[in-house]
């Protein structure tokens, strides 16, 4: 339990240095220390898939991060009324911290209380559906349909994102597009 | 770009790296997806590392060379292919009872030809994710300049 704690720590430092640093690169290195971070956490906590699906998607984000916002100038807005920032920031996380500390005290221990559903699950999932991977057995075949409407989800954010570029692309067509990205 | 020739992309290290790494990452994320019913993994992380294997070529190489080896419009056939896939297995599940109804005979676990419906799901998922990611990519590679111009006029 000594290292989730040690990579929660890490994780909370790569977050202030991503918040904190002046320049865009290696504030979105930071955010891929982060995610790196909560990836090991998840293989601590026995539970590969998503480990392999947060490293990947993690990584992927991060370089569209870089590569949509890098050469782009983002303007840093610094106000003046740090003081009365400070408070809100203060408070806010007192009280969250109070709140859930009340909160998580009545929490199980990871893991202790096997529901009726996952029981099931564990038990019969491989002889219902063949597959070794019982996570694959729970979101391809007892728990689809979530999968369907996931697909979906990512369906409308292309249609969504292609929409947008459509517009702009067509304004292209005229002008001559000059090929300065990358040098 | 000192030369004279037209040269878009990155360094020279970074050509030759990606030029030796790429089909590696492509035949894991292909492992990766096929093995997703008896390892872990699955269609999500396969599809996205397919993906990756794709934007890392265009990182490196400019996006005239990537487009020309995965173009637009065979992105956007593969993304509804993957979806065309997967909802019409799901249908298919009526010839036997339900909605996804898990229709193919189930075979020894531990293989790879195994599980029934779930490889296939798996391959589908993994196209629509890859080729849905790689056109997001896309997209904001191309969108970049807008503004800017906007603004001036």
């Amino acid at each position: 339990m000594v290292e989730l704690y040690i990579l929660l720590i890490f994780m909370i430092i790569g977050a202030v240095i991503a918040l904190e640093a002046k320049d865009l690169l290696s504030s979105v290195v930071a955010l891929g220390a982060v995610g790196l971070g909560l990836s090991m956490t998840f293989i601590i906590l026995k539970a590969p898939d998503v480990a392999i699906t947060q490293l990947v998607v993690e990584t992927l984000a991060l370089i569209i991060l870089i590569r949509a916002t890098l050469k782009t100038d983002l303007p840093f807005s610094i106000s003046g009324r740090w003081f009365f920032n400070t408070i809100v920031v203060v408070s806010f996380v007192a009280t969250f911290l109070t709140v859930a500390a009340k909160c998580l005290k009545d929490l199980p221990v990871f893991g202790s209380p096997l529901m009726r559903v996952s029981a099931t699950y564990i038990k019969e999932g491989l002889l219902q559906t063949g597959a070794t991977n019982v996570v694959a057995s729970i979101i391809l075949d007892y728990r689809a349909f979530d999968t369907l409407c996931e697909a979906t989800v990512l369906f409308t954010a292309v249609v969504g994102v292609m929409s947008i570029v459509r517009r702009t692309g067509r304004k292209k067509e005229n002008q001559v597009i000059e090929e300065n990205d990358e040098q | 770009m000192s030369s004279k020739e037209r040269q878009t992309g990155m360094s020279v290290i970074v050509r030759t790296t990606a030029r030796l790494t790429v089909g590696f990452i492509l035949l894991y994320g292909i492992y990766i997806l096929s093995h997703g019913h008896v390892s872990p993994g699955g269609g999500f992380a396969g599809g996205v590392i397919i993906a990756l294997s794709f934007i890392n070529l265009m990182l490196a190489y400019g996006k005239d060379t990537a487009l020309s080896k995965l173009p637009k419009a065979v992105t956007s056939f593969f993304e509804n292919l993957g979806a065309l896939i997967l909802l019409s297995i799901a249908l298919l599940g009526f010839t036997g009872g339900y909605f996804f109804l898990n229709f193919i005979a189930k075979g020894e676990p531990f293989h790879l030809f195994s599980a029934g419906t779930i490889p296939l799901l798996n391959l589908a998922i993994s196209l629509k994710v890859g080729a849905g990611i790689f056109a997001i990519f896309v997209a904001f590679v191309l969108l970049k300049y807008e503004p800017e111009k906007n603004k001036k006029e």
